[in-house]
């Protein structure tokens, strides 16, 4: 599978994600925020996470417009799999590639601590290789990971069945006390409504090597994987 | 051609929780105000616009409003026009 990961001015998870999509058998190229084309044989395009253009304005606001952002939409459209992790799902957002938008987080504070999820669909192209109900420990490091979007939205999101993680306890429960930043219903990580673009605020790339405290972020990889090659078959 | 100065104020939509907001209030009652409420934090931006008349002013700020400046989502504007350049 090729996967393109995207560096914006800013971005510093950029290379995790590049590692990821490395040691999960991916032929993985490097792409610039500036580039006006896109490597003809691309499955998956990557937005890494980051404080891009200082965050300033809003996040992701202002890397919504760089370039590369026109062929990233084009791709979308067209079916091809977007993944947007952390700073890359809040530029999703700005991008209007997925619904909602990110928001201060409730307690005001930079939130970067292990949380767990629950998968809460593995139908999807982007966590086939997990199981629905998997609870998983992967990373959070955000300020503005704050999951918020009119009701009319949200209703819609939840009743197209577009959420895919939600903050949970170590045992799956969902409560108020396992959520690290005040995101409605939960919410870790959305898709959109045809299912081929996801964005997640934790971060799977930094949870790779279980030396490094947890491998649980591998399913993303493994499940793109799996999904390219049953559409190549 | 004119110039206009623009003055936007940008907040968070009503229905979305300010929590700086909430924790300035706070402040503000540890202070003794008590009488000071319902406080929303937004932001202020500034800036100059050259054209033809007011009314083809107003419509650029209202383009750069939805296209860049705020997000309709979560955010709501207000703005101001004057003729002339900012002190």
């Amino acid at each position: 599978m090729n996967i393109g990961v995207v560096t914006f001015p800013g971005s510093n998870c950029d290379a995790d994600a590049r590692y990821a999509s490395e040691i999960t058998g991916n032929t993985v190229h490097a792409l610039w925020h500036k580039d006006t084309s896109l490597p003809a044989s691309l499955d998956v395009i990557i937005l890494p996470g980051g404080f891009s253009y200082g965050d300033y304005l809003r996040t992701g606001a202002i890397a919504r417009f760089s370039p590369i952002m026109e062929e990233v939409i084009r791709f979308a459209n067209g079916g091809g799999y977007v993944f947007g992790i952390c700073n890359g799902f809040q530029i999703l957002c700005e991008s209007g590639l997925l619904p909602g938008a990110l928001i201060r987080n409730e307690n005001l504070s930079f939130v970067c601590k292990d949380v767990h999820l629950r998968i809460e669909r593995h139908d999807s192209p982007f966590t086939n290789a997990a199981a629905t109900g998997d609870v998983i420990r992967i990373p959070i490091a955000h300020g503005e990971g704050r999951f918020t979007a009119p009701a009319d939205m949200l209703a819609a999101i939840e009743d197209n069945g577009q959420v895919l993680y939600r903050y949970c306890n170590a045992e799956g429960a969902i409560t108020a006390e396992a959520n690290p930043n005040g995101s409605l219903n939960n919410i870790a990580g959305i898709v959109n409504a045809a299912g081929n673009v996801m964005g997640l605020m934790p971060h799977p790339e930094r949870a790779c090597e279980p030396l490094l405290g947890s491998a649980d972020g591998l399913h993303v990889f493994h499940s793109l994987a799996r999904q390219c090659n049953a559409m190549v078959a | 051609m004119k110039t206009y100065t623009a003055h936007i104020a940008v907040t968070l939509r009503r229905a979305i929780l300010d929590v700086q907001g909430k924790a300035v209030e706070h402040a503000l009652h540890s202070l003794h105000m008590p009488g000071l409420t319902n406080v929303r934090i937004g932001k202020h931006i500034e800036l100059h616009v050259q054209a033809s008349d007011q009314e083809s002013a107003s419509a650029m700020i209202r383009e750069a409003c939805d296209k860049l400046l705020t997000n309709p989502v979560m955010e709501d504007y207000t703005f101001t026009l004057h003729e002339g350049e900012a002190a």
